[in-house]
């Protein structure tokens, strides 16, 4: 089949990248450059290929190529009722200029997070169907589909969820997407960390619509969302305090955007304490959810029902990957001003050669945002 | 068609390959007690096939380790030796996935059988890979928890299996594939090393190899242990039972209820001819006289289900359906799903032999497909009843032949491949729930270029240099799809559009 004309230049610049043994960065929305450790190589803006491909509501699926606006996506599904149900972050760009704030879906897939609704409704790799990678040798690959159910070979596609552009650009990927749910509630709850811990655990038990909840200074909030009659039915059963609707908008809206109250005090902090001895780092831990308190000092944020803390600290990372890996997970350094202890936690010896051996498969000549996802990958 | 192993493993005379068993099974009998380790031919016929039994091959030696160290021996000696190594859990599978190799050791989780931990407040289970998946939610159901993937075969079929295959089920629109289900498995590597995929966490740091774990027909790894999301068990489950007098009506309805907003726990479908087939087998009381039955169902609390139920029945009244039925209780609800779940038995009933089919297509395209299956019953003289997940798209043509017919095994399978094809071409793909295996090997051609299986086959080397997990098997080589002569078809994209087809 004859390559779609406007991927030429695209093919062309990694094919001589390849052959001149260059590395390229790749770059959509560049709102998420804060994310991940230091990129080498040139700049490749791939922005340019943007669009939906293709949506179809009553398959549930949606095709966008790599350069599409976020805003775009969702506004295009939002009109058919639908959406994303694992509410991707939209950060602001860095320049805040070209209309690039909120992101693209190329990096939504590569960075792979997820918002507030991510226990409940799973995540990104959970929703692609199908993807068109442009690998290391300049070949336009498709994994998968647009079909919700495809074994046809390894599911490549959903590897490329959270990837960080290391095997190579996504120009293209199918999504499942869903119907919005009729009905959305907003709880609130006086209680400490140990409590708020246990209390998502016993609900999280029973067939209740929990769709989302954050813990922050002694106060629980829970999204229900789902049927009117699932929603009425548990505000009667849980009790706290019902919050309006267009106020609890907005602090869900803030947390998935990371522009809410705690991210604002986190980044300021960061801010802050640049240069110190020890400076503020934000940490995302991702943990068993039934993993009691941390007892780690700093600001902390619990969301996914208790399986992801986000922690704002001075304390060492050693210390903090220890506590998360004690914890049945794993820490990400977030946001610091500084990332010599490493952003994503080390690999153990059999994963750490599967990902050396993984990257040569997909990008033989180390083309593709070195040392993005781990030093030297 | 499918030739079960590759052309080098037949290349290897009687001789040769008595040599390479001895050494095997010389070295194997070092880390393995004498009863978990089967090389006499009487005692690895039972090997010799999965669930797709129109393949047989035995293999040089069956292995049946009982504890971890003695998998990671077993793989660690094999690796030694450059035998490959094909996984087993209860051999259900529909696609040869299990298939021993000529020269090859089948290594059977079966004894891996322990449900090792229900953590009711994590909503987790960790059991080993050989658990069968409905034991999984036998256990857990004193928690008021289930497993959700619900795959035809559960009550024989092992999570290791649902793993290597990515199993669906009738509740996957709703509820998700394995993959959406297994938070981490744990195994060994071709090499025997000890290694984790995923977490007790929601991710895992780096890239996200369980997804490709999962669904990779035994590959990469083999797996003795995983930990499985719970789901709690809905109060409530109702189904409505529509007919319609033409499938293409029935297929607008699906569209329908999807452009409602509705996501039914289960949604399926049954043509005229399994209908037939299955009222006669269950006597469940199926409208004969439909071309098309769907079968629509709700969960959740009593509220949700009563809602979502009168939204159901009106976008199906609207869609056109002939007869309307809502079960009124839980005994009546298992009727409504006897029949679809007794389509495989029931069409054993009325065939000496079936084939089963397992393409995915867009929804839209589903009366396309199924005035194609028409079409080619009467291009290839054989009969076929259709079964279909209409929710995800996935379909079960059952193709109906005589085995010891040899000319009709060739007209079922060259049947089936248009089938395939036919399903790449309306946009779909080969497989969709049963797994490539060895079945669909040479659909595999038509599905990907070059370009994107010496891809997978890089993959795959990076998890085994050698090679020697389960080899071919899900990826055909180069000379293989020569051989085959199809071309590669663009999905949804026809080489020759214009060209009247159906």
């Amino acid at each position: 089949m004859a390559l779609d004309p406007a991927l030429e230049p695209l093919v062309e610049r990694v094919r001589a990248a390849a052959a001149a043994g260059a590395q390229l960065a790749i770059r959509g929305g560049g709102t998420k450059d804060f994310y991940g450790e230091a990129v080498a190589g040139e700049p490749f803006d791939v922005s340019g290929f943007s669009g939906i491909s293709s949506y179809e509501p009553t398959e549930l699926v949606v095709t966008a190529r790599c350069g599409t606006p976020l805003a775009e996506l969702e506004a295009a599904l939002a009109a058919q009722g639908q959406c994303l149900p694992f509410e991707p972050p939209r950060f602001a760009s860095a320049s805040g200029a070209r209309g690039t704030v909120g992101g693209t879906v190329g990096g939504m897939v590569a960075a792979g997070l997820a918002g507030p609704s991510r226990a409940a409704m799973g995540s990104v790799r959970d929703y692609v169907l199908g993807a068109t990678l442009l690998n290391g040798r300049a070949e336009v690959l498709t994994f998968g589909g647009q079909v919700m159910k495809n074994v046809a070979g390894y599911d490549v596609s959903r590897l490329l969820a959270g990837s960080m552009g290391i095997l190579g650009v996504i120009l293209e990927v199918s999504l499942k997407v869903l119907p919005i749910a009729p009905a959305t509630a907003t709880l609130r709850f006086e209680m400490d960390e140990a409590e708020a811990l246990d209390q998502l655990a016993a609900w999280g038990r029973q067939a209740l619509p929990l769709n989302a909840s954050a813990w922050w200074d002694g106060t629980l909030v829970l999204r229900l969302r789902g049927a009117y009659a699932a929603v009425d039915a548990a505000i009667a059963r849980l009790g706290g305090e019902l919050i309006e609707p267009s106020f609890a908008g907005t602090f869900w809206q803030g947390l998935r955007d990371h522009q809410d109250e705690y991210f604002a005090a986190a980044h300021a902090a960061i801010g802050a304490s640049a240069g110190h001895a020890a400076p503020c780092a934000l940490w995302r831990l991702s943990v068993a959810p039934t993993a009691p308190p941390l007892g780690l000092s700093g600001e902390q944020l619990i969301e996914w029902g208790g399986a992801q803390r986000w922690l704002c600290t001075t304390t060492p990372a050693a210390q903090v990957r220890e506590a998360a890996a004690r914890a049945g997970g794993h820490a990400t350094l977030f946001a610091a001003a500084v990332k010599t202890p490493g952003v994503f936690a080390p690999l153990k010896a059999p994963l750490d050669r599967i990902h050396r051996e993984l990257k040569k498969a997909f990008d033989p000549a180390g083309v593709f945002n070195p040392g993005r996802l781990y030093p030297g990958l | 068609m499918n030739a079960p192993s590759d052309p080098e493993a037949r290349a290897v005379d009687e001789a040769e390959r008595a040599r390479r068993q001895a050494e095997v099974v010389a070295e194997l009998s070092t880390h393995l007690p004498a009863h978990a380790l089967l090389w006499q031919r009487e005692d690895t016929v039972p090997y010799e096939c999965d669930g797709l039994t129109a393949y047989r091959e035995l293999p040089l030696a069956v292995a049946l380790p009982e504890t971890e160290e003695q998998v990671a021996a077993v793989l660690a000696a094999c690796h030694r030796l450059n035998v490959p190594v094909v996984a087993r859990g209860a051999g259900t599978g529909l696609s040869g996935g299990a298939l021993p190799h000529r020269l090859g050791v089948t290594l059977s989780l079966a004894k891996f059988n322990r449900i090792l931990k229900i953590d009711p407040f994590a909503r987790t289970a960790v059991v080993q890979s050989g658990v069968r998946n409905l034991a999984i939610s036998e256990a857990a159901a004193p928690a008021g928890l289930y497993y959700a993937p619900d795959p035809s075969s559960q009550i024989a079929c092992t999570i290791g299996g649902n793993v290597a295959e990515n199993s669906g089920g009738v509740h996957c629109l709703k509820y998700g594939l394995t993959l959406h289900n297994v938070l981490r498995v744990r195994g060994f590597t071709v090499e025997g090393e000890a290694v984790e995929f995923g977490a007790e966490a929601l991710d895992a740091a780096g890239l996200d190899l369980l997804a490709v774990v999962i669904g990779s027909e035994g590959m990469l790894a083999v797996v003795t242990e995983v930990t499985v999301r719970l789901t709690p068990k809905p109060a409530l489950a109702r189904c409505i039972m529509a007919s319609f007098d033409d499938v293409r009506q029935a297929g607008d309805a699906v569209a329908a209820v999807i452009a409602a907003g509705i996501i039914p726990a289960g949604l399926e479908m049954m043509d005229k001819p399994m209908t037939a087939a299955v009222e006669d087998f269950v006597h469940a009381g199926y409208d004969l006289d439909a071309a098309a039955i769907l079968l629509c169902e709700s969960d959740g609390t009593p509220e949700e289900v009563e809602e979502e139920i009168g939204r159901m029945t009106a976008v199906l009244r609207q869609a056109g359906a002939t007869r309307l039925q809502v079960s009124e209780s839980e005994a009546q609800r298992l009727t409504f799903w006897s029949g679809r779940k007794n389509a495989f038995p029931a069409s054993g009933r009325i065939s000496p032999d079936y084939m089963c089919m397992d393409s995915t297509i867009p929804r839209k395209r589903l009366a396309d497909i199924l005035i194609a299956i028409a079409g080619m019953e009467r291009k290839y003289g054989l009969r076929c009843c259709n079964v279909f997940h209409a929710g995800d798209g996935n379909l079960h043509p059952l193709i109906l032949f005589d085995a010891n017919d040899p000319d009709q095994l060739r007209r079922a399978e060259l049947f089936g491949a248009d089938i395939l094809e036919t399903s790449v071409q309306l946009g779909g793909t080969v497989t969709g729930e049963h797994g490539v295996g060895v079945e669909k090997l040479a659909s595999m051609c038509v599905q990907f270029s070059p370009e994107e299986r010496e891809q997978m086959f890089a993959l795959k080397r990076a998890f085994d240099p050698k090679g020697l997990l389960n080899p071919g098997k899900v990826i055909p080589t180069l000379h293989r799809c020569a051989e085959y002569g199809k071309m590669h078809v663009r999905r949804g994209v026809l080489p020759f559009a214009d060209i009247p087809r159906f």
